[in-house]
Formats: C-alpha cells, structure tokens, sequence
C-alpha cells in the first residue's frame, strides 16, 4: 500500500504513457483499418487480395512477433523505427488494423441489402455507395465491436514493456522487483488504472449497442 | 462474394475499366515488391546469411540450430497444451455456477471476477505470478493463460447458455430436475455444441498468447529465436525470424480453418439451438469469437447454422400494450446485453 502511494507519481506517469500509446494508435489504426476495409470489399481484385492476405497473416501472428519485428529485424532491413514508444506504436497500428478491418467488414455486411441496391438503382457509383450509405450506416452497427477492438488495444499497449517502452507494466515490473513485500497492492493498484480506462470502454459500448439495436 | 451488392453486374465499360484497374493494380504491387526485393537485396539480405538455417557459423551444425528452435517450439505448444484444458475446464465450470446457482452472491462474485480477469493484460498476470508468487516462467505462462482464457471461456459458454430457448430449462425443471442438473444434463451440451467454433478459435488466442513468454524469459520459440540471433549476431537475425513468423502463422492458420471447418459442419447439420446473435448487426458476423472471417459476410437474416432462420423470423421488438419504458428496455435488453459477452477477444485483437 505504502508503495502505491509513494510511488504514485511513477505509476501516474505509467497510466498517462499506456493512454498516450493507445491513443496514437488508435488513431492511426482506425485508419488504416478503414483503408483495408474498403479495400476487402472493393470491385478490384488485387486490391481485394491484398486486404484478405493482410488480414489473414496480422490476424494469425503473435503481437509480440510483430514487436520483435520492428525492434530486432527492421533494423537490418534498412528500416529503422524509433526507439521504445515509435515502434510500440508501429506494431500496435499494423496488428490493430487487421481487427479493425473485420469489424468494419462485418458491419458493412450487415448494412440491408436493399440499402445498396437503392443507391445503386439511383445511379450511384460504387463510391458514392460506399461512402454515402453504406459506411455511414456500417460505422454505427461496428461502433461496439470497434470498442472492444479499443479496449483489446488498450491492453496491448502492455507488451511494450517487453521493448523499451516505458508504460504501466513497466512500471509494475519495477515496483515489484523493489517492494516484493508490497507486490500484491502493486499488481491491484495498477490493476485499477486498466481498468478505468476499460470499463467505460465497455459501458459506452453496451450503451451505443442497445441503442443502435433499437434503430433497426 | 459477399459485397457484391456494392455494385452492379459489370457491363461492357464497367468491364474495361475493371481490368484496367486489375492491370494497374497488379503492376503496381510487382513494382512495389519489386522495389522491396531490390532493397533488400542492397543491403545484403539475401546473402549467406540465409547459410545459419543448414550451415551456421562458429562451429554449430545446423542440427544445433534446428534443436534450439524445435525445443522453443515445443515449449510453446507445451505452455498451450497444459493451459488450454485447464482454461477450459475452469471457465466451463465458472459458466455452470453462474448458471446452475441461483444465488445471488454466487453469480454476482462470479461476474466480478471474469470481469476483472478478462479487463486486465495477460502479461501483468503472467508478471503477478512470476514476482509476486515467484513461480517459474513456465507456470507464471500457465497461470497468465488461464486465469485471462478461463474468463473469456466462462463469457462464451454463458452467451451459449442464455441463447438457448428457454423452453429447455423449463422443461429440465418441469420433469423434476434441480437446476443444477438441468444446466448440466440439457443446457451445456447444447451450448458447448453452439459456441464450439468460438472455442476452438479462443485456442488460437491462447496460441498466440504464449509469445509473451518471451517477456518473462520463458524459453518459448520467440525467446530461442533471440538467444540464436545474440549467438550468431545481428545478421542471422532474419533467416531466423521467417522461420520463426512462419511456424506461428501456419500453426495459427490451421487451428484457424478448424474452427472455420466445425462451423461450416454445424451450419450444414443446421438443426438445434439457434446461436446468440452478437453484434447488432444479428446473426454472428463471424464464427463467434475470434473466428476467422466467414467467406460470405453476415447478413441481417444470413442464417448462421440452421437454414431456418429467415429475416421475417426476427420481428422487430414489440412494446407490449401497458408496458412500460423501462419494462421494455428491460425484455429487449435481455438478448442484447449478452450479445457484449462474446466480443471476447480474437475478434478483438486481444493478446
């Protein structure tokens, strides 16, 4: 306990970089994740194939590979990424995608069909279509999974203490190989700060759900 | 194809156009993997290094090389092996209390604690138990893995349970059956049966999982491929890590088509429970959790494993005459509100 208070201000400076990470690469993610989105259904094969085969490899790949990647073999590929947050935020975006991607597909899928056909009887390209009236109904009906990609995300953003990154568990780490006798508070304490980025996630999610399933 | 409908049957012009965006599309990926190769090839990657995988250098054979990362492999499926029943069998028998008592206390502290395990990252567990407890890599891997999956196990088996009609509980109690053995006898065979793919997909997560052992120095495939690369140096890294990539990703893929492939055998059998619908898109968008995509897309009305479930057999809800607002959210949130237990994780990208 007393570990906890003491070292409040590193466990805060923790919870503020696990949040900066999650943040950008949220950001970041959910657009590139829309890319492959549109990519995945659009009429042009290669670029179909390109969205399944992205998906399918990032899906089926450990996070912490992809962590390795950037830190270990990047390098002598001649592709360098910054230290500690740079490629956190790298790995974190190319993983996050792919889930992002499913989850805006899965909407897309579940817009009616008549939806479409009606944009189309109108005249409107595939496009317009797309960005007109199917996104923008998809983007509601995937709100709550897109969350709990977010929320995934967020819990993530903890393998960066694996590579340099300085971030919640890190901290863990630190504060209990130096207060063993204090471990447990430690573990409950930072604990917490997870989950008061999460558990609004999930409310605000199970929120939108109900409300969205009632607009259909 | 499932997005067909974005746009028309291609005519004469449409057709044109479509190849010469195929073309154009084509050409430039070649370039672009061209360039890559090229680029690669400046700067020396695809020189002798690739030689570590049959002849490496500093007196090793290539046997020493393969042993190292067969025993990584080994110690990776084997961190699996031992947690995934233990996931299993605890998160089945989590979801039976919820289920089977009616306890208040029960249930409620039940639902604490797969919220807690499952809002929390898999390598602070696997820290708890390596620090705090002080156990060894191997059991600190274990315990981070089961405690995170037996939650999410717990999540899905009860999504499972509450998609049951309820006349299957009523007619378990009706013929004289505690609820306990209702939940047991009637009600888990058919929701293990319904969420089956689901939980063949969770094994892919838990798979994937084990690479964090790599984080608290357990010597899975990840960790081997390092301690190989400090050996050999910096420039044996690459050889080494697509052998590495690919292991995972082929081992992933394939645990990944069986949930595929069990899905698409209960949808044809297509008899029994209907599945929870997750998301409000309806029906699963994909196989539940963490599935691998589903060739064709989930549509309002797709029927998920029986053909028997068309959109007219979904009414909207109906507010009963008298009922009140707060009566209604309640009856309608039923179904949805366990429609978030099965946003666990592959779908997710959780680690």
């Amino acid at each position: 306990m007393e570990t906890f208070i003491s070292e409040f201000g590193t466990i805060w400076g923790g919870f503020l970089a696990t949040l900066a990470l999650a943040a950008a690469s949220a950001v970041l993610s959910l657009v590139w994740g829309t890319v492959l989105a549109t990519m995945r259904v659009s009429p042009v094969g290669p670029l179909r194939s390109f969205g399944t085969a992205y998906v399918e490899i990032v899906r089926n790949t450990p996070l912490t590979l992809l962590f390795f990647f950037f830190v270990f073999v990047a390098p002598s590929l001649g592709l360098l990424v910054g230290l500690g947050f740079q490629w956190s935020l790298a790995a974190l975006t190319l993983y996050t995608s792919a889930f992002v991607c499913e989850a805006l597909r899965s909407g897309i899928n579940s817009v009616g069909v008549g939806q479409a056909e009606a944009a189309r009887s109108i005249g409107l390209t595939f496009g317009q279509t797309l960005t007109q009236i199917v996104l923008p109904q998809a983007w509601r009906t995937s709100i709550p999974p897109l969350i709990s990609v977010l929320i995934a995300l967020t819990k993530n953003t903890s393998v960066g203490a694996g590579f340099a990154y300085a971030e919640l568990v890190t901290v863990q780490r630190t504060l209990m190989t130096e207060n063993p006798a204090d471990a447990l508070f430690v573990f409950f304490g930072i604990a917490l700060m997870y989950l008061v980025i999460t558990i609004p996630l999930g409310v605000t999610a199970g929120r939108i759900e109900k409300r969205v399933a009632f607009a259909r | 194809m499932s997005s067909s409908v974005l746009y028309d049957v291609p005519g004469p012009r449409a057709r044109r156009l479509d190849r010469i965006l195929n073309v154009t599309f084509s050409v430039a990926f070649v370039a672009i993997a061209a360039y890559v190769v090229y680029a690669f090839a400046q700067r020396g990657v695809f020189d002798d290094r690739w030689k570590v995988l049959w002849d490496p250098p500093k007196g090793q054979t290539a046997a020493d090389v393969w042993t190292s990362l067969a025993q990584g492999l080994g110690n990776t499926l084997l961190a699996a092996a031992i947690a995934a029943p233990i996931a299993v069998t605890l998160g089945a028998f989590v979801a039976i209390v919820r289920r089977g008592i009616t306890r208040r206390l029960v249930t409620g502290s039940a639902t604490v604690v797969t919220e807690f395990a499952r809002g929390l990252p898999v390598l602070m567990l696997m820290l708890l138990a390596r620090l705090a407890f002080g156990w060894s890599p191997l059991w600190s891997v274990v315990f981070g893995l089961v405690v995170y999956n037996a939650a999410v196990v717990a999540e899905v088996l009860r999504a499972g349970l509450t998609a049951l009609p309820k006349g299957q509980r009523e007619a378990g109690l009706s013929i004289g059956l505690s609820p306990m053995r209702t939940t047991l006898l009637i009600e888990l065979p058919q929701a293990v049966r319904i969420m089956l793919p689901a939980l063949v997909s969770q094994i892919v997560v838990l798979l994937k999982d084990t690479a964090l052992g790599y984080i608290v120095s357990y010597p899975e495939l990840l960790r081997k491929i390092k301690i190989n690369r400090d050996y050999f140096g910096d420039d044996y890294v690459i050889p080494l890590f697509v052998v590495g990539a690919t292991l995972y990703i082929l081992i992933n893929l394939a645990i990944s088509r069986l949930a595929t492939y069990v899905e698409r055998r209960l949808r044809e059998r297509g008899k029994g429970a209907n599945p929870p619908e997750i998301g409000p898109a309806g029906p699963i968008p994909q196989s539940g959790v963490g599935g691998p995509p589903r060739a064709e897309g989930a549509r309002a009305g797709d029927p998920v494993f029986g053909a028997n479930r068309p959109v007219e057999s979904q009414p909207m809800p109906q507010r009963y005459p008298g009922e009140s607002d707060e009566e209604f959210q309640r009856r309608i949130g039923q179904a949805s509100s366990q429609r978030a237990s099965l946003r666990a994780n592959d779908r997710t990208g959780d680690v």
